[in-house]
């Protein structure tokens, strides 16, 4: 199974990422949608809001936000869970390797237990780490603007939107 | 056991009800008339204490007493389930955490229904909630029963009954006076306590050895009359016949994946103001509950090698005593009136654990009776345009246009007070039901009603959700295939189990009708309720909107309209 390394680069690129987001996110949404803004101008046909979430959904700031959630979230809950399922079948079906003596009292079977608990640990404050650094500011720039549009949306056809 | 030891029991247990009555009239005496308040606690807790009442709702008195004394009596086999949870937990916190605080308002039912037609996956998923939450009701109100019966002693039957129907009734109260606010801070309040007893005995027991773990364990496997054995797994699952093992196979799908499809796991993380906040308090309720494991670890050894093995099964069969016999070694080493008193204090703090561990589960059954059942299934006025039906409103921010869509969208019933009126009948509903069905559940294994109600979670909750926030092209028909396709298959498989029926600890000793031979469902209802998911979508004659799933993955990624 392909892991990327999603945290490795964010140690070196993270604090310039926080900084060039917001430049950078707005501009890969299409640009009749993005400068929706009431004021500045007015587009031919406004939006309604289910193509709001479909634009938003297809541009490359929220694909870039997906995609590094999923390449990190759904790898990493599959192999654990894996992991997991191999260490119970372990457990019940082969006592005697899991007894097997690495150091002193420390066996393989509670090795693999305080093994799992530590990689727990890990991969929490990873993830965290990886959320807050990689995603969190991308996905709030999104967020404000979808309100934005889908708002701009709901004003123009009131009886889509002000359910 | 001594009167003397009785009365002060009865002393600490009403110290606790007097407290939890005094939490909820605190906050029962504010503003909480709104559903938002009612079922999420006016969403304005913290990560750190919204990671505290999650870490609450895990450490219920059989994480702590049952576990303790697993480990007591079977070593590294009783230290399986501790590695079990903290895997749920960190699935919890990788798939459902943001994503359900992102799209939720109140109920599992909300993130589902962004995407597919609401009423039949609204009914479905009420269903199997309202299923879970009774099953996971009736193993704490058995739990409480059994564990008051045994410190009292004598009165074992009367004190089951009396038990039962008092801790209803408080879980009654608490929910209709103080809402998911007071279950909120009284379960907070009982996972400071449960952690500061936890680490008290901890400490205390590793002191006894000098701070050596290898020490504790060596004389922990020495004590227990099993030597090096004590340390390997085998000594509970190892020489049992294979169906056995493969129930404990079972039973460990059950509780990894289970716990992501509790109805009241789900409603914790609406209790915080943003995904941001959901993955903290996710983050912290890990660390906690890790942290709390281990200490569970270290006590249950402590037994073992402080007080022996045998002696713990000879003063409860199931372990259920260790923890209390090992503080009364701490404590002294005698049986006089500190012991007592130390006997006391462990079923007050269990006692209290299993109090605040029922209002919230009792919350999370009523929010989905009445948000999703009874809005599903009373006629009301039909709603303008056919798209959106739980219309958020678009902006996230008017509070204005939220008061106008709770689910009396027409203002029938009197706008959300309406809502939160039914809501606490429902609460009483789910109480009696709870209750009538512990009491005449009382032999039941508390453990097995507890893995019952993760298999249900597991099976009819999880591939829902999973796939309506991951699949493209899932559609309403597979939602109803998944939700009831796992539902059915647990309960009926559960009917057909030696629980039921065939062997001498059945249900109905006396018929034999267990075709089915592991006594938890889901290593077949789980895999069946994803096939059901698939199967539906596959064979659904319309597809899936591309629109709702875009709206789906947008919201529930970055936040755009929550609530």
């Amino acid at each position: 199974m392909r892991i990327e390394d999603p945290w490795y680069d964010a140690v070196a690129t993270g604090g310039a990422e926080l900084g060039c987001a917001r430049a950078t996110a707005p501009s890969h949404l299409p640009a009749a949608r993005v400068t929706a803004s009431p004021r500045q101008q007015r587009p031919v046909r406004r939006p309604a809001a289910h193509e709001v979430y479909q634009a938003v959904q297809h541009s490359a700031a929220f694909q870039q936000v997906r995609r590094r959630y999923r390449r990190f979230a759904l790898p990493v809950g599959a192999a654990f869970l894996l992991c997991y399922l191999g260490y119970l079948v372990l457990a019940v079906s082969a006592p005697g390797l899991m007894a097997r003596p690495v150091i002193g009292v420390l066996n393989v079977g509670m090795a693999a237990f305080l093994v799992q608990f530590a990689a727990t640990f890990l991969l929490t404050w990873l993830y965290a780490r990886h959320a807050r650094l990689r995603r969190d500011h991308s996905a709030l720039e999104l967020r404000w603007e979808t309100q934005e549009m889908t708002r701009a949306a709901a004003s123009a056809a009131p009886g889509e939107g002000a359910r | 056991m001594s009167g003397g030891h009785q009365v002060l029991t009865l002393l600490l247990l009403s110290a606790v009800v007097v407290a939890t009555l005094a939490v909820t009239s605190w906050v029962g005496s504010r503003r909480h008339a709104s559903s938002q308040e009612f079922y999420a606690g006016g969403r304005l807790f913290t990560p750190l204490e919204n990671g505290f009442a999650i870490a609450g709702d895990h450490m219920s008195a059989a994480a702590f007493l049952g576990i303790a004394g697993l480990v007591a009596l079977y070593g590294y086999d009783g230290m399986l389930y501790s590695v079990g949870f903290l895997v749920a937990w960190f699935l919890v916190l990788l798939l459902i955490a943001e994503p359900v605080r992102n799209c939720g308002r109140y109920t599992l039912a909300d993130v589902v229904a962004v995407r597919v037609r609401e009423r039949p996956v609204r009914i479905a998923l009420g269903c199997s909630s309202v299923t879970v939450s009774v099953l996971y009701l009736v193993a704490q109100l058995v739990g409480a029963g059994s564990l008051v019966a045994l410190v009292l002693g004598g009165y074992g039957g009367a004190a089951y009954a009396w038990t039962v129907l008092g801790v209803g009734a408080l879980m009654v109260f608490h929910v209709v006076c103080g809402g998911m606010r007071a279950a909120t801070w009284i379960q907070i309040a009982k996972a400071v306590l449960l952690m500061g007893g936890a680490l008290t005995l901890s400490v205390l027991v590793l002191l006894r050895f000098g701070g050596d773990l290898a020490a504790l364990l060596t004389s922990a496997a020495e004590n227990s009359g099993h030597g090096k054995d004590f340390l390997a797994p085998g000594l509970r699952y190892g020489g049992a016949d294979r169906v056995s093992r493969l129930d404990f196979l079972s039973l460990g799908l059950a509780l990894v994946l289970g716990t992501a499809g509790l109805p009241h796991v789900l409603a914790r993380f609406c209790t915080v103001p943003t995904a941001r906040a959901a993955r903290r308090s996710a983050v912290w309720a890990i660390g906690l509950i890790g942290s709390f494991s281990l200490m569970t670890i270290v006590i249950g050894a402590g037994a073992a090698a402080l007080v022996g093995t045998d002696a713990v099964r000879r003063s409860n069969a199931a372990g259920n005593t260790a923890v209390p016999l090992l503080s009364v070694e701490l404590s002294g080493g005698t049986h006089a009136t500190g012991g007592a008193a130390v006997v006391a204090l462990v079923a007050a703090v269990a006692f209290a654990s299993v109090l605040a561990a029922v209002a919230g589960v009792t919350l999370a059954a009523s929010a989905a009776m009445t948000h999703d059942l009874y809005a599903s299934l009373t006629p009301r006025r039909d709603r303008p345009g056919g798209w959106s039906q739980n219309g958020w409103p678009q902006d996230g921010w008017s509070r204005e246009g939220r008061s106008q869509r709770s689910w009396s969208q027409g203002g029938r019933r009197g706008g959300r007070k309406g809502e939160v009126a039914v809501a606490r009948m429902a609460a009483v509903v789910i109480g009696a039901v709870a209750v009538g069905l512990s009491l005449s559940a009382r032999e039941l294994n508390v453990g097995f009603l507890l893995g019952l109600a993760f298999a249900v979670a597991a099976s009819a909750n999880l591939p829902v959700l999973l796939y309506a926030l991951f699949w493209r092209r899932f559609t309403t028909c597979g939602a109803v295939c998944s939700v009831y396709g796992g539902l059915l298959p647990a309960v009926v498989l559960v009917v057909f189990s030696p629980v039921v029926s065939g062997g001498p600890q059945s249900l109905f000793p006396g018929r034999d009708f267990a075709y089915f031979p592991l006594e938890n469902p889901g290593l077949v209802s789980i895999p069946l309720g994803f096939l059901a998911g698939w199967l539906g979508t596959l064979l659904s004659q319309r597809s899936a909107d591309p629109a709702r799933h875009a709206e789906t993955e947008v919201r529930s990624l970055t936040g755009a309209g929550a609530v």
